[in-house]
């Protein structure tokens, strides 16, 4: 145990997080050189192309230290976006250390802070490294004031590197070894794994990641998890490197997998304990939730003979996605389709971009919300999670909804800025603080409702790119929140129901109401689109029936690419939804929301 | 019924997606290579008797008295003309001088499709056209002078350029005329034309669709004044004289159509020539009988019986004669009955017997109308 060193990095997407850690894996000749692809741990496609972690993913190097001794490294790569914090928590509670890694050109971001303060809080070893040094514009002095500031370190703590050219790697692996203190645990104790992640795999079913806190873990042992109660057979256990390595057992200290047959995630909950059947432990580890979904749509195929078809793709993208979540919904402008509850919008982001990739589902997604706790008029209080679903206004004392602690960082030029985007967003400000003299943190309290859209778009524009963002959950608060109706000539579309603070229902109305005239096409008949809080209407706008195709000319020649063109034309209304009287493009439902454009 | 496509102009009209070149350089060639195809390809009709001859173009105003002997010599050779055929060239305003209008007039050539888009000089600028204001009366007067009392003029409406007023005088200009026929056309803008390009680089407005309106409207009343027939959305005839072989295409009829991106049509399906005039004087130097149809001279389309159906629906209801019940396939009679109720509600179609035309209002909107009527499989 003593040559184990368990350890995170921690770092801003793009800092060079997964650069790094390749050229870990090949000094230490994990994987050779010649099977290096570009950013061998991250996985998915998806990954590659956003430069995100989505999944964590844990891989064990054997490295060979000047002092002549054999060290096994296992380093944790920990998801990197707010959606998934419960995730990194649960990482970096496997570890005793942590790389803070960050980019020396850009400084230090708001998602690394609150990861970093995870890690402290969790007694980690941090070893501070400034990447990218090979470049011009590296702001060493500068950066490395920042990282002072921040965990109080000594400036001659801090390692430089580039990942690029190869500098510091010795360094960085010589820290690992003597700053990063070897695990603790007891083999000869009831065994106490704690779970940290999860895959899907369409072999092997689900393969779960664990650190051994204490006892050991033998192939065949029966073992119980924890907080499902539910018992297993270790059909594998072994370490991870680029592929999986049995192991006919794993002691305290060391990072693993376990097979069980077990075929769906669902099963499986991240931050569970795994211990034996024949002498389990007395406790869990502290620290499992049983995470819920904030965030809400409904998400319709785009045909609706697809509804099965999507159904399957969403089952089977929830056996490696647990925290995925869906039900049947109908809507009368949709159709029927599944209402989905994510972590949060790049989770949103992600399941839609798989549906597409990985099961080439079209679907169109309604507005996202929030989860929101209403109080009848019989002080019933119950979940919301779908604005349709709010009591009528004569029957609803109270509804509460999500906040969250905002952190934001960024160049001093820019707080007038944004702190009139969050004032807007109904948030609070409770602390501002200059990390440095060029770099302030922002704290805000706010409803998690107002950025679940159009707002991290707007703050990357009105900070050109300078600020970093991060959250939290703090509790729920009730507000003056009213159900919007959208209506086309009278009737409601569903689809378009949103739930907005009194104070902006207005303007978001008129909103939608204007960019609803922009994509509906014109019919025979005059359409009113109308923006309704209960019986009063709040917003309208007019589309005046059909222009008058004052028709081309149509000889011998045209006849044919005429006939194609009406063809199309014709082919492209059978997709509409009809609502009432009103034929609505697929187009505009997707288009709707993208309100800032 | 024979198309002719003479694909030369002497400059490019902004608005033209019609395919023709601005170098008369291949011009003989081309002659010979449409005379070519003639030989080759006059048996696809199954009848060799014509009943109409139509030059159109580009510019077919611009062959010289050879060039078009040459072209009806071969006409006798391979066909047989009805004795009332009915044979258009269309022409434009500056190359119709008293001479040239003489020698179409001993030519078989008996009708003359003029195209005079407006007596105005801004119009014609920003059309970029190859006449001036003056030469527009002028071709007129010279044509009925040497006795072409059968012609017709095109006109076009919706330019920005052309203000209500200036539209309602250009109409009462050509109805002072003793004309017979009138063709008169709404602005488009076509894909990859000059005027496209304008518009997406602001240097043109779009048309306006209010305008358009409003003039199409004129067009209707002020046509209907001076005694014209309404009988296609673009077309407009005095009594009984209508364009013979236009009216056939609407009405579903075979045609052989020579020259670069030129169409035909025998009943079953469609076909076009390439439009690449260099490629077309090459293939047809080239080309034996039998390898035709591999050479790549033109595409064909096969037309499914809904395929069929909807092109019925689209032509017929254009025309004043609208469409007849009986004759459409009975797969589709069903179909068609049910799609039509809305618009006889709506009164965008009437219901005479069994035949269904579109109403004053429903003109507006044929294109949209026949889509709706449309059968997709
Ligand atoms: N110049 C330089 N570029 C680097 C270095 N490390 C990473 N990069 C580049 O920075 C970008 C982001 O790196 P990546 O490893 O994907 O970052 P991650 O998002 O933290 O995983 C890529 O274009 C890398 O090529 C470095 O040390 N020096
Ligand atoms: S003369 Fe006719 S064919 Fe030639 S460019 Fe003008 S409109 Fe087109
Ligand atoms: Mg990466």
């Amino acid at each position: 145990m003593k040559n184990i060193r368990n350890f995170c990095v921690i770092a801003h997407i793009d800092h060079g997080k997964s650069t790094l850690s390749d050229r870990l894996l090949e000094h230490t000749k994990t994987i050779d050189k010649r099977n290096m692809v570009d950013q061998t741990l991250d996985n998915m496609d998806l990954e590659r192309e956003r430069g995100i972690t989505i999944k964590s993913h844990a891989i064990q190097m054997l490295y060979n230290h000047s002092d002549g001794q054999r060290y096994t490294f296992n380093m944790i790569d920990t998801p990197g976006h707010v959606d998934f914090s419960y995730e990194v928590s649960r990482s970096i509670a496997a570890c005793e250390g942590a790389l803070l890694l960050v980019d020396a050109t850009q400084g230090i971001q708001a998602q690394t802070i609150s990861n970093l303060y995870l890690a402290i809080e969790h007694d980690l070893e941090i070893i501070p490294v400034l990447n990218k040094v090979d470049m011009e514009s590296a702001m060493i002095d500068e950066v490395a004031d920042q990282v002072i500031d921040l965990i109080g370190c000594k400036r001659e703590d801090i390692l430089l590197a580039s990942g690029k050219t190869g500098i510091g790697i010795d360094d960085i692996m010589t820290a690992i070894v003597n700053r990063i203190p070897a695990p603790k645990g007891d083999p000869e104790a009831p065994l106490q794994a704690l779970i940290f992640d999860s895959v899907f795999n369409s072999f092997r079913g689900v393969i779960a990641y664990f650190r051994v806190l204490n006892g050991r873990l033998k192939k065949g042992d029966k073992v119980k998890f924890f907080h499902t109660a539910n018992e297993y057979e270790a059909d594998e256990v072994g370490i991870l490197q680029l592929n999986l390595i049995p192991q006919q057992q794993l002691e305290a200290g060391n990072v693993g997998y376990i097979i069980t047959g077990i075929k769906e995630s669902k099963e499986i909950k991240v931050g569970d304990t795994i211990t034996t059947y024949a002498n389990p432990c007395p406790e869990a580890i502290k620290g499992f939730e049983d995470v819920k979904p904030m965030v809400f749509a409904g998400i319709f195929p785009i045909d609706n003979d697809d509804f099965e078809d999507l159904r399957d793709s969403l089952e089977k993208l929830q056996l490696n996605d647990a925290s995925l979540v869906f039900e049947p919904e109908t809507s009368v402008a949709l159709g029927f389709g599944f209402r989905c509850g994510f972590l949060g919008m790049l989770h949103l982001e992600i399941i839609q971009e798989r549906l597409s990739r990985e099961f080439n589902m079209e679907v169109i997604t309604t507005v996202p919300n929030v989860s929101y706790y209403a109080t009848n008029t019989q002080s019933e209080r119950f979940m919301v999670r779908t604005p349709v679903d709010l009591p009528d206004p004569n029957y609803l004392r109270t509804v509460e909804e999500p906040y969250i602690r905002a952190q934001i960082i960024t160049k001093p030029d820019y707080i007038g800025s944004i702190m009139t985007l969050c004032m807007e967003k109904r948030g609070i400000l409770t602390r501002q603080s200059y990390l440095t003299t060029t770099r302030v943190e922002l704290t805000f309290e706010m409803p998690l409702g107002e950025i679940v859209f159009d707002f991290y778009d707007r703050l990357k524009s009105i900070s050109r790119g300078y600020a970093s963002f991060d959250y939290q959950m703090i509790d729920y608060r009730a507000s003056d929140l009213v159900k919007l109706d959208i209506k086309l000539n009278g009737d409601n579309v569903d689809a378009l129901c949103a739930l907005v603070h009194r104070t902006k229902a207005e303007a978001f109305g008129r909103r939608i109401c204007q960019r609803l005239k922009e994509l509906l096409p014109r019919q025979q008949f005059v359409i009113a689109i109308q923006a309704a809080i209960g019986a009063k209407i709040i917003a309208r706008e007019t589309i005046s029936a059909m222009r008058k195709d004052v028709t081309a000319k149509c000889y011998g020649g045209d006849i044919s690419r005429k006939r194609k063109l009406l063809e199309k034309q014709k082919e492209g209304k059978k997709k509409m939804r009809q609502i009432g009287s009103v034929e609505v493009p697929q187009k505009a439902f997707l288009e709707v929301l993208k309100l800032n454009e | 019924m024979l198309y002719l496509h003479i694909p030369f102009c002497k400059q490019a009209c902004h608005y033209c997606d019609f395919h023709f070149s601005t170098s008369l350089r291949q011009k003989g060639a081309l002659v010979d290579a449409l005379i070519r195809e003639m030989e080759l390809r006059n048996d696809y009709l199954s009848e060799r008797v014509l009943s109409s001859v139509y030059f159109g173009g580009g510019t077919p105003s611009l062959l010289d008295e050879m060039e078009l002997a040459a072209i009806f010599k071969a006409i006798e050779q391979h066909f047989q003309l009805e004795p009332q055929a009915e044979i258009t060239l269309e022409a434009n305003p500056d190359d119709l001088s008293i001479e040239k209008l003489k020698s179409l007039r001993d030519s078989p050539v008996n009708r003359l499709s003029i195209g005079i888009q407006s007596f105005a000089e801004v119009d014609l600028r920003s059309m970029n056209r190859a006449h001036q204001a003056h030469e527009a009366r002028a071709c007129i007067e010279n044509a009925l002078k040497m006795g072409f009392d059968d012609f017709s003029i095109d006109l076009i409406y919706g330019s920005p350029s052309t203000s209500d007023a200036q539209w309602l005088e250009n109409l009462r200009i050509a109805f002072d005329y003793p004309l017979p026929h009138l063709s008169a056309y709404c602005l488009t803008v076509e894909p990859r034309t000059a005027l496209a390009h304008q518009v997406k680089t602001g240097q043109a407005l779009p048309v306006d669709e209010n305008q358009a309106t409003r003039q199409f409207n004129t067009l209707m009343v002020e046509a209907e004044k001076a005694g014209f027939e309404h009988y296609e959305i673009s077309n407009f005839a005095q009594p009984g004289r209508y364009a013979r072989h236009n009216t056939n295409y609407w009405r579903g009829k075979p045609y052989l159509g020579l020259g670069p991106s030129a169409h035909s049509f025998d009943g079953h399906s469609r076909q076009w020539n390439l439009a690449n005039n260099a490629r077309y004087i090459q293939l047809l130097e080239n080309t034996q009988a039998e390898k035709l149809p591999a050479s790549g001279l033109y595409e064909i389309e096969k037309l499914s019986p809904a395929q069929r159906y909807n092109e019925q629906v689209m032509t017929s209801l254009r025309t004043q004669w609208g469409l007849d019940w009986k004759l459409i396939e009975p797969q589709f009679q069903a179909h068609f009955l049910q799609s039509a109720q809305e618009f006889l509600a709506s009164k965008h179609l009437v219901q005479e017997g069994q035949t269904y035309r579109l109403s004053r209002e429903g003109r507006f909107l044929a294109d949209h109308i026949a889509a709706e009527l449309f059968y997709l499989g």
